[in-house]
């Protein structure tokens, strides 16, 4: 399956990530249309779950990308997971896994290049 | 240090009470109080996941942990006990003597709930709740993370949350 047959992915998190995550990938790749965004904000954590189930029935998406790993987006992700084993949870996601993502790797290596991402510059170098 | 935090929270563990909570409090444990979180393995890892490692985190029915407060009030590290909802709560203070303030940190809208801060919607039977705690000589308060002002009640069950 190409990136461009695959199902929309879901970005869910805290205020206003996912959509802006969503955002910036539209701007970098323009592929905002392969993926969802979820927030929390406001919601219990059956909603959270309910707003997931939602997205997850109508839109057939496979993966999930939550921003942390105690997060409550996380929490009710697994409990969809629990139900589904076929979905994929990514948690602790940020913009250089998710645009690889979008750009049509999978979630292995997605994940491996959001890794390689992360790096501390030090001033006067 | 001690156990010292009282939250009431219907996400439980999460990253407001993790990172929020627990990195500028130096949190060492949570006491996770749910009748049914405790009864279920599934539940307990589910929430296991969510916690550092140098954090640990315990799990509670109302009953036992009426009968361990004591000795996490002994811990010499900062903890935090979380129940997901009011009535939990007010079981928990009614077993265990010695609760003297108890933080709303999290009760989201749900049908016949009334918005009284951004964080915080409650059923008339759920604010009667609160006031009887405030009754029995605790002290609620409204905050959601560390440095954002405490709401006292009264001022919650106004809905006067500019302060």
């Amino acid at each position: 399956m190409t990136s461009s047959e695959r199902p929309p992915a879901i970005i869910a998190g805290h205020g206003e990530f996912a959509a802006g995550v969503r955002s910036a990938v539209e701007q970098i790749a323009g592929r905002a249309d392969h993926f969802v965004a979820v927030s929390n904000a406001g919601l219990g954590p059956g909603e959270i779950e309910a707003e997931l189930r939602r997205v997850v029935a109508e839109t057939g998406a496979r993966v999930i990308f939550t921003d942390l790993p105690a997060g409550s987006c996380t929490i009710a992700a697994r409990r969809l997971l629990r139900d589904d084993p076929s979905l994929t949870l990514v948690t602790g996601a940020a913009l250089p896994t998710v645009l690889s993502y979008a750009c049509g790797c999978d979630v292995a290596k997605a994940v491996e290049q959001g890794r390689t991402a992360i790096g501390v510059v030090e001033g006067g170098r | 240090m001690t156990l010292e935090l009282f939250r009431i929270d219907d996400r439980l563990i999460h990253g407001q009470v993790v990172v929020g909570w627990g990195q500028p409090c130096a949190l060492g444990f949570f006491v996770l109080v749910d009748d049914e979180v405790a009864g279920s393995e599934w539940e307990q890892e589910l929430y296991r996941m969510g916690v550092p490692p140098e954090m640990e985190l315990f799990f509670e029915s109302v009953a036992s942990a009426a009968g361990r407060l004591e000795a996490y009030r002994s811990d010499k590290r900062a903890g935090m006990l979380l129940t997901g909802d009011i009535a939990t709560m007010e079981r928990l203070v009614a077993a265990a003597p010695g609760i003297r303030a108890v933080t709303v940190g999290g009760v989201h809208h749900k049908p016949g709930r009334v918005a009284r801060a951004r964080y915080v919607f409650l059923t008339p039977d759920e604010e009667e709740r609160l006031s009887a705690l405030a009754a029995r000589g605790v002290t609620v308060v409204a905050q959601d993370v560390p440095h954002a002002a405490a709401i006292p009640l009264d001022a919650l069950l106004r809905g006067d949350v500019s302060q």
